[in-house]
């Protein structure tokens, strides 16, 4: 990646995080922290890697994204705002009444959602489907799967994980947002999902650890699941829930919490400086 | 006359066989049960268009809903209680929330399935079924019926449920009989009552209603083969015309097409109600005949229980 582009998603992603403090500060409901952990990870999708356009959402042969762990909508709506899909002023009707930004995502009301999700240990499964489809079909676009490391603890995840290593789905890569924090607390607490690589390898998956806050990384792991055939890839992102704001940063109380207005400029200020 | 048997879901494998030819987006998905589904004689023809999920029923219907997101139309099936009960979150939200074009083969349905006992009889797939919105419910009464159905909800758009039993039961339609998803049919007219039944209560009924002719009832039976979306005007025109009803499924009194029939009737044109059915609770292991009388399932009892109906007018 060229220092340009780096500095272009660099600022993106700053971009994306203000909107995300922004329409939580705004909806007063609403996930920060598993949103700001996956900030890198969508930026890098929607503004660099997938084959998509804004202006024909349904295009058949585009790259799909789903987020298995729904409640982390406020990045992917912010991303898809960020890239035209829909006006930004939509970002401040999140969660309120007749408005388009469901709590969860919605592919029925949100141009650019791929799949509605919410009930978590979903997504994968969708992912594959697709995927299926597109082999069926002759296109050869890829399908990209956000899942949590809390998910994990769903069974259906490795229902799923058995099916893509078993159907030899390349075209599936999958992302695990790996901040290690969920509601109640660290996933070793609460119930444990290590060694998460060795579980991915096991269930047949080509695995790669990456950093998931450097967009280099993200670049190389996405590049190199390209060149893997007849295996899906997992790329394992080692994350910080709450990245990009201090006092959000690996605390598992802001999983569901939103800034007030003091906390929120608090948090503006920060992404400031970082620009 | 003579009777001729066939399970229904003999009916669904030969739909599927004709959509396979006449259709390129149908896909099958199966959970290691496609010798009982019929999904078999598909994937033995389409083998490239047959995804054997495994035993895995959540991560089937989560694949069928991505199949047909990308354009597909997924045929997915297993025994109708792990396919409806099992994975009822994956229909709920992945599936119906977002209006999908996935169809429900429910094989199994009933208690009639016998032997296997209470925990493969599927006795609940209705109620849990069609209390989802979007959902389409058809409970056709035999194979012809479960033929056309399967290739009724093929043509149509949006997430369909059908429900098929093991056994062969009689055939009481014909191929040139109408079938609609969303409208019920009138078997045989009648003045004293209404009989509305479907699957494979359906042959019961009519078998009861020539009983009831004999001791001078005239008994109305009308197939109710869509449970979802329910066809109003001919229950209501049935209330109005016999002025008592006795429903007859082979499912669940509590949510099922019989709670569905007084849910109309009710708001529209109260009369008497008598259900058929099961009784809040689980059935055991057993011949299907030795079932269907031990449960209340046969034409002696729909007798029965139109004589108690016909009394409360």
């Amino acid at each position: 990646m060229n220092s340009e582009l780096l500095k272009q998603l660099k600022c993106k992603t700053i971009n994306i995080r203000r909107d995300i403090i922004t329409m939580l500060e705004e909806s007063k409901s609403g996930h920060p922290g598993g949103s700001l952990s996956a900030t890198e990870i969508l930026t890098y999708l929607y503004f660099k890697e997938m084959n998509i356009d804004p202006k024909d959402p349904q295009k058949r042969d585009r790259d799909r994204f789903v987020l298995s762990k729904g409640h982390g909508a406020p990045v992917l709506y912010a991303a898809l705002a960020n890239r035209g899909y829909f006006d930004k002023s939509e970002l401040m009707k999140l969660r309120k009444i007749d408005s388009m930004l469901q709590g969860h995502p919605d592919m029925k009301g949100t141009p650019g959602v791929d799949m509605s999700t919410g009930s978590l240990g979903q997504g994968l499964s969708a992912a594959n489907g697709m995927a299926l489809a597109g082999r069926l079909d002759n296109l050869d676009y890829r399908v990209f799967v956000l899942i949590g490391d809390g998910e994990l603890q769903e069974g259906q995840i490795w229902e799923a994980a058995m099916t893509a290593a078993h159907y030899k789905l390349d075209h599936v890569t999958a992302f695990l947002d790996h901040n290690h924090l969920q509601i109640d607390g660290l996933n070793e607490e609460v119930k444990g999902v290590e060694p998460v690589d060795k579980k991915w390898e096991a269930f047949g998956w080509n695995v790669i650890k990456i950093n998931g806050h450097s967009l280099e990384e993200i670049e190389s792991a996405v590049e190199a699941a390209k060149l893997v055939k007849g295996k899906p890839t997992m790329i394992i992102a080692e994350t910080v829930k709450g990245k990009g704001v201090s006092y959000m940063e690996n605390q598992a109380g802001w999983h569901g919490v939103t800034p007030n207005a003091e906390q929120a400029k608090l948090a503006m200020c920060e992404l400031e400086v970082e620009a | 006359m003579e009777i001729k048997n066939k399970p229904t879901r003999d009916g669904y494998g030969e739909a599927l066989l004709i959509l396979g030819e006449t259709n390129k987006n149908v896909v099958v998905l199966d959970a290691d049960v496609a010798k009982s589904t019929r999904a078999d004689w598909f994937s033995d023809k389409y083998p490239e268009r047959f995804i054997d999920m495994g035993i895995a029923e959540q991560d089937m219907l989560g694949t069928a809903a991505g199949l047909s997101i990308a354009g597909k139309i997924p045929f997915v099936s297993t025994y109708g209680v792990f396919l409806a009960g099992r994975a009822w979150d994956q229909i709920r939200t992945t599936i119906c929330y977002s209006n999908l074009n996935v169809k429900l083969g429910g094989a199994h349905g009933g208690i009639s399935v016998g032997p296997d006992g209470a925990t493969h009889q599927g006795l609940e797939e209705v109620a849990i079924m069609r209390v989802l919105p979007n959902m389409t419910v058809v409970v056709p009464c035999d194979a012809i019926e479960t033929k056309k159905a399967t290739l009724a909800a093929a043509a149509m758009y949006g997430p369909c449920y059908l429900r098929f039993g093991r056994e062969a039961v009689p055939i009481v339609t014909e191929e040139n009989t109408p079938f609609e998803i969303g409208k019920g049919y009138v078997l045989k007219d009648g003045k004293d009552v209404s009989i509305i039944a479907n699957g494979s209560m359906v042959f019961e009924a009519l078998r009861a209603s020539e009983e009831l002719q004999k001791e001078g009832i005239e008994a109305r039976v009308i197939n109710l083969h869509t449970v979802k979306p329910i066809d109003e005007n001919i229950l209501i025109k049935a209330a109005y015309d016999t002025g008592a009803i006795v429903t007859a499924e082979e499912h669940q009194i509590t949510g099922g097409m019989g709670s569905a029939v007084a849910e109309i009737v009710s708001r529209n044109q109260p009369v008497p109600i008598e259900m058929i059915g099961i009784f809040d609770t689980f059935g055991e292991s057993g011949t299907p005949d030795e079932l269907m009388t031990k449960y209340g399932l046969t034409y002696l009892d729909i007798i029965k229980a139109a004589k108690r109906v016909i009394e409360r007018k």
